[in-house]
């Protein structure tokens, strides 16, 4: 029982001047897995997605996304994915069904189709009592599950989330997951990224970058037995440690 | 008392943003304020550091009242925020010494303070702070903090977005600070930080839910914990929640944390509704409750 891949990246390489950001990756993401993104701060992985989604072009290698090339497809790529991040996420002098309709709209939904999934929405995330609020008014935790929900009205293939539970609330944080969870279960493909290493658990498989290269890619189960320790964070330290030392 | 707060309140117009909070930090204390975002962390921090004036409530920093005292707290205090803001177009070395000036100081005086961190940074001191990495610019904006040898030292989130590994390094800095006689009042939304400070005050929509030893507020934790695993994340979060018996159930890492509502629970129990609900592989051991699992019992 082969799945098939919904990402596929041979030798991406982004170099800016002599300084080369992203080195030669290669990896294959397959559909309904949720793929944790992982590294430093300034090891390449905004870079290498900003390329996966269709928004810098690579300076070599290749890869495909949702099958289309990153090079000459990039207006498909992004008709097929969901993009969602810490920073920019929704409208905050929207409110919260005037949101889901100007994005419904800039992902081309006809008028019946974004008013059933206003609804579907509205409901599934219980958000009935506030929907005429503005968004700038909510807790960022439900900002960031109302912005999941979003990055998914087209029904994207993948989805990209960049940083998405940063300073969110433990009990929101679990729910998001929950909500990763359900996605994934659907067949929606799970790219994310995330400083928290407990979350790096809950993924189906998690790369780290160091540097701009690959330097580790399995499951977190195998990660942990492949570097002997006990959870991913100490993974993760002792990947940039060895890096570190001469 | 380093810092002393009683019945603190705060108000936006209509939003509370801290509602009678009171604590106390003692000398030599690395204490943290451990909440989410909204929390009112940084309305604290801006209360304390007389940025911002309670509406009710009393406090004193160093000894010196927050209202009264202002002066006399400014120049006691360093405060690195949540938001990076010393001068982007200033180079490193120039950051330094212009904050070094206005406290009255040079960076000689006082160099011993800040040296293993800032010859980290040395090698870019003629760099724009605009165009460090985030790691580097969180180091030069903790050399300006102590650079007039501050008493108290007031970290914003200083490693909110910041890797683990930059993370881990930061906290060895605070504890060597520490050491040097600083009380120190961090915050952070990271729960693992937590463990890391002497006091901890859990915090959130504005009050306070805890304050103790990491350890103690771990050991209240009033049910036992399950680790629970699967072959299916999703499948065994909806079976557990379908769970008549279910206390709660949270994602953990590898596995989830599961309670139970009974006094005595049978692990062969729920195994086998587990195995009829079609889930396989199926592990269930005893685990530690750890600050998180404290923080969302307490948030409830």
């Amino acid at each position: 029982m082969k799945k098939e891949n919904v990402i596929e990246a041979d030798q991406l390489t982004k170099t800016f001047g002599d300084f080369t950001a992203v080195n030669a990756i290669s990896f294959e993401v397959k559909k309904g897995e949720i793929f944790g993104f992982l590294g430093a701060n300034g090891a390449g992985k905004t870079t290498a997605m900003k390329m996966l989604i269709g928004i810098s072009k690579p300076s070599s290698g290749t890869a495909k996304v949702a099958g289309f090339d990153v090079y000459s497809q990039t207006e498909f790529i992004k008709k097929n994915i969901g993009y969602m991040s810490q920073k920019f996420a929704l409208y905050d002098d929207l409110t919260v069904k005037e949101n889901i309709t100007f994005f419904g709209g800039i992902y081309g939904l006809s008028r019946k189709k974004i008013k059933e999934k206003r609804a579907q929405l509205i409901s599934e995330l219980g958000l009935e009592d506030i929907s005429n609020k503005l968004v700038g008014s909510l807790p960022l935790g439900w900002k960031q599950k109302l912005s999941f929900s979003v990055s998914l009205l087209h029904e994207p293939k993948i989805v990209f989330l960049d940083e998405p539970t940063g300073g969110v609330d433990p009990i929101t944080r679990r729910h998001f997951w929950e909500m990763i969870y359900k996605a994934a279960d659907q067949g929606t493909t799970i790219f994310v990224t995330t400083h928290y290493m407990d979350e790096a658990e809950y993924c189906d498989r998690v790369s780290i970058m160091v540097e701009g290269k690959i330097e580790a890619l399995d499951t977190p189960k195998k990660l942990k037995e492949q570097f002997k320790v006990e959870s991913m964070n100490d993974v993760f330290l002792k990947l940039a440690r060895n890096i570190e030392a001469p | 008392m380093s810092i002393s707060l009683s019945n603190i309140s705060k108000s936006y117009k209509k939003v509370k943003a801290v509602q009678d909070i009171s604590f106390d930090v003692n000398p030599g204390e690395l204490f943290g304020l451990i909440g989410p975002d909204g929390a009112g962390k940084t309305t604290i921090f801006r209360i304390l550091t007389t940025l911002l004036i309670p509406d009710e409530g009393t406090a004193k920093v160093a000894g010196f009242d927050i209202v009264a005292d202002y002066k006399a707290i400014r120049s006691s205090v360093g405060y690195m925020p949540g938001r990076f803001s010393l001068y982007q177009d200033l180079t490193v070395e120039e950051n330094l010494s212009f904050f070094a000036t206005i406290f009255g100081t040079t960076i000689e005086e006082n160099y011993d303070l800040i040296e293993d961190i800032y010859v980290q940074i040395a090698p870019f001191k003629n760099r724009r702070a605009g165009k460090l990495s985030g790691g580097m610019k969180q180091k030069l904006a903790l050399c300006c903090a102590l650079i007039h040898k501050p008493k108290v030292l007031f970290l914003d989130e200083p490693t909110t977005g910041v890797d683990p590994v930059s993370r881990k390094e930061f906290w060895e800095m605070l504890k060597r600070l520490q050491k040097k006689g600083i009380t120190i009042l961090v915050s952070t939304p990271y729960m693992d930080e937590a463990a890391l400070c002497d006091r901890i005050a859990l915090i959130q929509n504005g009050a306070i839910l805890d304050i103790d030893t990491p350890k103690a507020i771990v050991s209240k934790f009033p049910k036992t914990i399950y680790n629970v695993g699967a072959n299916n994340m999703y499948k065994l979060i909806q079976s557990l929640q379908d769970y008549e018996h279910l206390y709660s159930v949270f994602p953990f890492g590898e596995f989830v944390h599961y309670t139970d509502q009974r006094e005595s629970f049978e692990i062969a129990e729920l195994k086998s509704y587990l195995e009829k609900a079609g889930l396989t592989d199926i592990h269930i051991e005893v685990a530690q409750a750890n600050i998180e699992d404290a923080f969302m019992e307490l948030a409830k």
